[in-house]
């Protein structure tokens, strides 16, 4: 995959004022998501209530940008013909080490991506915008937890 | 046994299409509809309650209305059934529980769809437009193709345990006319020949998406036996809906249906390996395999062996999608899922002609939407 990412013409995000906090770290190359200050978890995506809880007492918080992978897949043909260009190109699964799982694009490494690859938030310019995708940590490799 | 008191009278299908060019889904609502009143022996009048899936880019609201308007129909039950593939199977026990709720007695559950060269698009404004399409995830193919990879990584299955999946469909679909792979049967070589869409989903793995229609009479066990056609009686049902965005999915390799098919299952007092067929529903071959494990016809990670085991012909010990599944049908959008429901109907009356099972007394239909979100199973029988 050579191609310039940041010039393929892909659908943006649809932000919201309740997902702006999101998507405004994620122009400055962070990982913030919600967290949820009477049950303790993480919250991804971002909502009005806690969805373990449904306290209204969400905070925001930059979380560590480590994960690991879940699942993923070479797309040769996508769904959206912005992305044409880039195909094949892998996205995945990942779960932050913070609980929740989202959904990712996979930079290409050094080796093909494996389930439980150790990541790392790797912000990427896509479409125009800054996206907070990740990159497998080469040299160290977990072992999937059973 | 427990005998429920919804049963299932009448079904109709359309021969699938690839385009149906200026033809609306209400015209092809009403033609599978008339099919299936007919094929019941019953007069219009007596449809008193209507069950409709959404239908996007064609009505977006007052969908029974507008479907009972144009079919001369004041129904005293209507209502909309958004569960994706499992439209279908939460249609029936929907009908079946508003017949014994008292507010009707002969419902039309009807699915159909045209299919234009280029298909209609809703707009979204979801957390799945927001949060998995900007990454470059779209459509269902990628979300199944996740839940494949999974389940290879956690219990070592490979692509040719898949493929068996796709190969029997296709060799099934060789006895069903209608089918769109009619006369294109596929082996095991040949669906792993066919182009990789992602990984590691190849083609002939997903179903091919075609216009078409389905459609089902449900109506009281005591009406039934007034009625032509031997009755199919829904014996048990169950559901579940967990998620709709893959990455917000509990598992990725076992999902609602495990609880559903239990409890219908139990409603039933029925085991998966007493089914004499197993109507599947088959989006993608992954689905089938997960099914085959959450029925418990085999362990977590097993379905291979098990597919080598068992012959899923109409002649084998374990008829699977005897029509072909959707996987060798086509998939006429929602209604693809209701093609589950009407071959069961059809082996249970003994009606399947040359494809028609040995003993045909209890059926496992399976519905499944979204990305292995939503969940419907029902046991059906006919003694």
């Amino acid at each position: 995959m050579s191609v310039d990412l940041n010039a393929l013409n892909t659908a943006g995000p649809t932000i919201t004022t309740l997902t702006a906090p999101f998507w405004d770290a994620a122009a400055e190359g962070r990982l913030k998501i919600q967290h949820c200050e009477d049950c303790g978890k993480a919250v991804f995506y971002p909502r009005p209530i806690c969805p373990h809880c449904w306290s209204r007492r969400l905070v925001w918080r930059d979380v560590s940008g480590k994960g690991r992978l879940k699942s993923f897949s070479h797309v040769h043909k996508p769904g959206h013909p912005g992305w044409l260009p880039a195909a094949p190109y892998v996205v995945g699964l990942v779960e932050l080490a913070e609980g929740p799982t989202m959904l990712s694009f996979i930079l290409p490494g050094a080796r093909p991506p494996h389930v439980g690859d150790a990541l790392l938030l790797a912000p990427t310019a896509i479409g125009g915008r800054v996206l907070p995708a990740f990159k497998s940590v080469e040299t160290a490799t977990e072992e999937k937890p059973q | 046994m427990r005998r429920g008191k919804g049963a299932i009278v009448g079904i109709g299908e359309l021969k699938p299409q690839r385009l149906t060019s200026g033809v609306t889904t209400l015209e092809m609502i009403a033609e599978v509809s008339r099919l299936a009143v007919l094929d019941a022996g019953l007069e219009p009048a007596a449809i008193d309650g209507l069950l409709v899936g959404p239908q996007v880019g064609e009505t977006p609201q007052h969908v029974p209305a507008t479907v009972a308007e144009y079919l001369g129909l004041a129904p005293t039950m209507a209502n909309v059934v958004d569960l994706g593939g499992a439209s279908g199977a939460g249609m029936v026990w929907r009908a079946a529980a508003a017949i014994e709720a008292g507010m009707c007695e002969t419902v039309l559950c009807v699915l159909a769809n045209n299919r234009e060269e280029v298909p209609p698009r809703s707009p979204n404004r979801n957390p799945i437009r927001e949060f998995d399409v900007p990454f470059g995830a779209s459509g269902a193919n990628i979300s199944y193709a996740l839940l494949m990879q999974a389940h290879m990584a956690e219990y070592g299955s490979t692509a040719r345990d898949f493929a068996l999946i796709a190969a029997a469909a296709r060799a099934n679909a060789q006895l069903k006319p209608d089918a769109i792979f009619f006369g294109k049967p596929a082996d095991v070589e040949m669906v792993l020949a066919s182009p990789m869409i992602a990984s590691p989903l190849h083609l002939y793995e997903i179903v091919m998406p075609v216009a078409g229609g389905e459609a089902v009479v449900v109506t009281s066990a005591e009406r039934a036996r007034s009625l032509p056609k031997k009755t199919v009686h829904l014996l048990g049902a169950g559901e579940k809906v967990t998620h709709r965005a893959v990455s917000q999915a509990p598992s990725l390799t076992s999902g609602p249906l495990k609880s559903a098919m239990a409890r219908a299952f139990g409603q039933s007092g029925t085991t998966a390996n007493e089914m004499d067929l197993l109507s599947l529903y088959d989006c993608y071959t992954i689905m089938v395999a997960t099914t085959i494990e959450d029925a418990g016809l085999c362990a977590p990670g097993q379905f291979g062996a098990w597919l080598r085991d068992h012959d899923l012909s109409h002649g084998g010990d374990k008829p699977l999608n005897t029509h072909g599944g959707q996987l060798g049908f086509g998939q006429p959008d929602l209604a693809g899922g209701m093609t589950h429901v009407v071959e069961a109907v059809r082996q249970l009356r003994g009606e399947a002609d040359e494809r028609q099972i040995g003993k045909a007394e209890l059926a496992l239909v399976t519905g499944n939407g979204a990305t292995m979100s939503e969940a419907t199973a029902l046991v059906l029988g006919a003694a």
